[in-house]
């Protein structure tokens, strides 16, 4: 019995490092400082919502609207800095009220998602299905369809900047993680996201507050949509409508679920998720330096989640 | 009675490395109904599984018939003729009687489903058992009986020589219990070999032919019914002598620490009434259905009443949610264990602590306070004698007495005056039972005042100072002392009497 837990809880860490291990050896270019870095950088803005996916599913909950809402929030955050350029010289301030605009879009549009969940009681599935549809099409109007581009000089540089050799993406998805990890272990809320997603009449039995506990995930999700958002549009200094967000959701949930989060809820690990993120980007570079057709990639990737469920099954 | 049906023959089972099942050996004859009992965790159930084909044996021989088999899974057991209905029911609840009836084994005409020939079938079994159910009635609109007779129906339907009941009278009313018993002597008339687990040993009694007793894997004995005597029986599945199974009662004081004034939730109970004194334990008694459970969750908040008060020392106070009936010092262990009580995957800690949480974790950032909930589960472990490798162990292998218990500590961390017990031993062993008899009474001599629910009469007559009956939503009387026995209990319970004290 020790050995299962053992392997729910380390499962996913092994796992990358053989996938590391057979990538060093497939290419000498991989262990290569950029290349990794290169890698994190790239998964780190799937990484951060998959940390708020994580809660959302081991809530025993799925967020479909993450891709469309971090579009939004990109769209937003940029339109509203460009105005105001207009009016305030200071270009940092600018920045800041922008973010904490994003960060409030953000958290509003999760909230939004978790009230329809949880006072409307309509399904997860469909109402995120619903607001990934209004979230998309609000930023193609609100863009026309196109792309923003950013008139702040600034903002598009701290997105591509390092700190002490980690660009700053990676290091806002690794500080976050250690947070929500303590978060998932250590605080009462963390239980309370297990006991809900685990067994809610058991919970509701048990004094706890399911609605609000089920309707902090999908707002906790929101605000880390829009850090990812405000850290990718950044990257471009730019939002392009209709491609930013375009399939995070799957990516997002298959981090989740290849990280060893269970998709019935109830039980699952903060740093599995960005291990599996980590896993997902390894086997795109991966993929990339050998030489396989782009187009197969997802085939690759469909591979491993499935095998990565398959494992957790035989364990269980 | 006479020939061998079935004879098994030096059958283990082990699961990984532990052995369950040591070297079993019984037979069972043609039409006997043979009773099978001991504690939870003696092997009965896995012993079933096997014959059923859903455990393979580890080592040993079944011989069905004078040949012997090989139950691979479980359909080879129904194809040779050994059916089961387990504890929990295995039918699906938005099909028809008929569907379910004949699901995995449905007729066909032409390739095509023959609904016709299966309504008739089952409207033919269904007059055989004399039950009074339509063939296109969904099962969730059924009775936890009708239910049964369903599972029943569906086992003759393949044609079935033995037949297993695993628990059969646990969901059913005293009327119903009465009802099985007289289709079960039927169908031993007719020829059916009927293999009977249960923990009620009365009803072993009354229905058996033979009983075999089974203890921690072991084979303890086996003897026709009328050799053997209640107690013996208990006392060989427990393999002690069971000393006073009930404390002796504590006396309560006449201060009245809780009370509730006409509670009702409409067309479910109505205008209940009922106090409660410190170092009391009061009983709900009544049939499946009267309403006690309800009351209890009305009490906690968890169904919304149109009227009636709560009174918590002498104070008026209002119960929303559950957290306020914690609030007001009121604990709650739940009927449904598996349902409503513990998690299943969290580890007995965490169970423990499930309601109390916030007392372990009363800082700004609700940090839990890991060292005082271990404490706390290692003092509920000694307290309880809770069997488990590991504190921190997932609930799920634990058996249900064990899990009952973590149940128990669950309720009682929450520090509660006020104790409401929802069948606080079904479906756990004699021992467990007893323990939890004595813990209670430990309980109410601190000064903690309980509300004990149980439709087993003796635990009624042998734990409560009061009782009150309930019948329909209604209290119809409150017992005291020397009335509280099995007669007035029932006079109340069936309303043929009411108004009483």
């Amino acid at each position: 019995m020790l050995k299962k837990i053992d392997w729910q809880k380390y499962g996913s860490f092994v796992a990358l490092l053989v996938l590391i291990l057979v990538s060093s050896f497939l290419s000498p270019y991989f262990l290569k400082f950029q290349n990794l870095m290169n890698i994190l950088r790239q998964v780190s803005y799937i990484g951060i919502i998959a940390l708020g996916m994580t809660f959302v599913i081991i809530g025993g909950g799925i967020d479909l609207s993450v891709g469309s809402m971090a579009a939004f929030i990109g769209a937003i955050v940029v339109l509203f800095m460009n105005f105001l350029g207009t009016v305030i010289e200071n270009e940092v301030i600018v920045i800041i009220i922008g973010m904490a605009t994003g960060i409030m879009a953000g958290a509003l549009f999760g909230a939004f998602n978790g009230f329809m969940i949880t006072k409307g009681k309509i399904a997860p599935f469909i109402v995120t299905l619903g607001s990934m549809a209004i979230f998309r099409s609000l930023t193609l109007y609100i863009g026309k369809a196109g792309e923003i581009q950013s008139s702040n000089m600034i903002y598009g540089e701290f997105g591509t900047e390092s700190f002490m050799l980690i660009p700053v993406p990676v290091w806002v998805m690794l500080i976050l993680a250690a947070v929500l990890n303590l978060v998932l272990n250590n605080t009462r809320y963390g239980r309370y996201i297990c006991a809900v997603g685990s067994n809610q009449n058991v919970a509701m039995f048990s004094a706890i507050n399911v609605s609000s506990v089920r309707f902090f995930s999908y707002t906790l999700v929101g605000i880390l949509v829009a850090v990812s958002s405000i850290l990718l549009a950044s990257r471009f200094n730019a939002v392009s409508t209709s491609n930013m967000g375009l399939g995070f959701e799957l990516d997002a949930i298959a981090a989740v679920i290849v990280g060893g989060t269970a998709l019935t809820g109830g039980r699952g690990s903060v740093w599995g998720t960005v291990c599996g993120a980590v896993m997902l980007g390894v086997i795109n570079n991966m993929l990339n330096m050998v030489g396989v057709s782009p187009y197969l990639q997802g085939t690759v990737k469909g591979i491993v989640i499935l095998g990565a469920v398959y494992i957790q099954r035989q364990k269980q | 009675m006479g020939n061998v049906i079935l004879k098994v023959e030096n059958i283990s089972k082990s699961f990984s490395t532990v052995e369950v099942l040591h070297s079993l050996s019984f037979n069972v004859r043609y039409s006997e109904i043979l009773g099978i009992i001991g504690e939870n965790g003696a092997g009965k159930s896995t012993m079933m599984k096997i014959l059923t084909g859903i455990y393979l044996k580890s080592s040993g021989d079944i011989i069905f018939e004078e040949q012997k088999i090989d139950l691979k899974k479980p359909i080879d057991a129904k194809k040779i003729g050994i059916s089961i209905i387990p504890q929990e029911f295995n039918l699906i609840k938005d099909l028809t009687v008929c569907d379910n009836i004949f699901l995995g084994s449905e007729l066909r005409k032409n390739r095509l489903l023959d609904k016709e020939l299966m309504k008739k079938k089952t409207k033919e079994m269904l007059k055989v058992l004399e039950v009074d159910i339509s063939p296109d009635e969904k099962i969730e609109n059924l009775s936890g009986a009708e239910k049964q007779m369903v599972e029943i129906s569906k086992a003759l339907a393949f044609k079935s020589k033995i037949l297993i009941m695993d628990e059969p009278t646990s969901v059913l009313t005293i009327n119903e219990i009465k009802i099985l018993f007289r289709l079960m002597k039927k169908l031993q008339k007719e020829g059916l070999t009927i293999i009977y687990i249960s923990h009620k040993l009365k009803e072993v009694k009354e229905i058996c032919d033979r009983v075999m007793i089974l203890r921690d894997g072991y084979f303890v004995t086996e003897k026709k019914i009328d050799e053997i005597t209640l107690e013996q029986m208990a006392e060989s599945m427990v393999g002690r002598e069971l000393s006073q199974v009930f404390p002796s009662k504590n006396k309560p004081s006449d201060e009245i620490i809780f009370e509730i004034k006409g509670l009702t939730i409409p067309g479910v109970i109505e205008n209940v009434s009922f106090a409660l004194r410190k170092g009391e334990v009061l009983g709900l008694g009544g049939l499946v259905g009267a309403g006690r459970t309800e009351v209890s969750e009305a009490i906690m908040g968890l169904r919304p009443v149109s009227g009636g008060e709560i009174m918590v020392k002498n104070k008026l106070i209002s119960i929303k949610k559950p957290a306020d009936a914690i609030k007001a010092e009121i604990g709650y262990l739940s009927e449904d264990r598996q349902g409503s009580g513990i998690i299943t995957s969290f580890s007995v800690i965490h169970n423990i602590t499930l309601v109390s949480l916030p007392s372990y974790s009363n800082n700004t950032v609700s940090w839990i306070d890991q060292k005082a909930e271990l404490k706390a589960s290692k003092k509920y472990q000694k307290i309880f004698n809770l069997k488990a490798p590991s504190l921190e162990t997932h609930l799920e292998f634990l058996s249900g007495g064990n899990q009952q218990k973590v149940s128990m500590a669950k309720t009682l961390d929450t520090k509660p005056d006020v104790l409401i017990l929802d069948e606080p031993t079904k479906g756990i062993d004699v021992s467990a039972k007893q323990e939890i008899y004595h813990f209670v009474n430990s309980l109410v001599k601190e000064g903690i005042s309980c509300i004990f629910i149980s439709s087993e009469m003796e635990e009624l007559i042998g734990m409560c100072n009061r009782v009150v009956v309930m019948q329909d939503g209604r209290v119809t009387g409150i017992l005291e002392d020397k009335d509280i026995n099995e007669e007035e209990i029932m006079f109340y319970a069936t309303g043929i009497r009411e108004g009483g004290n």
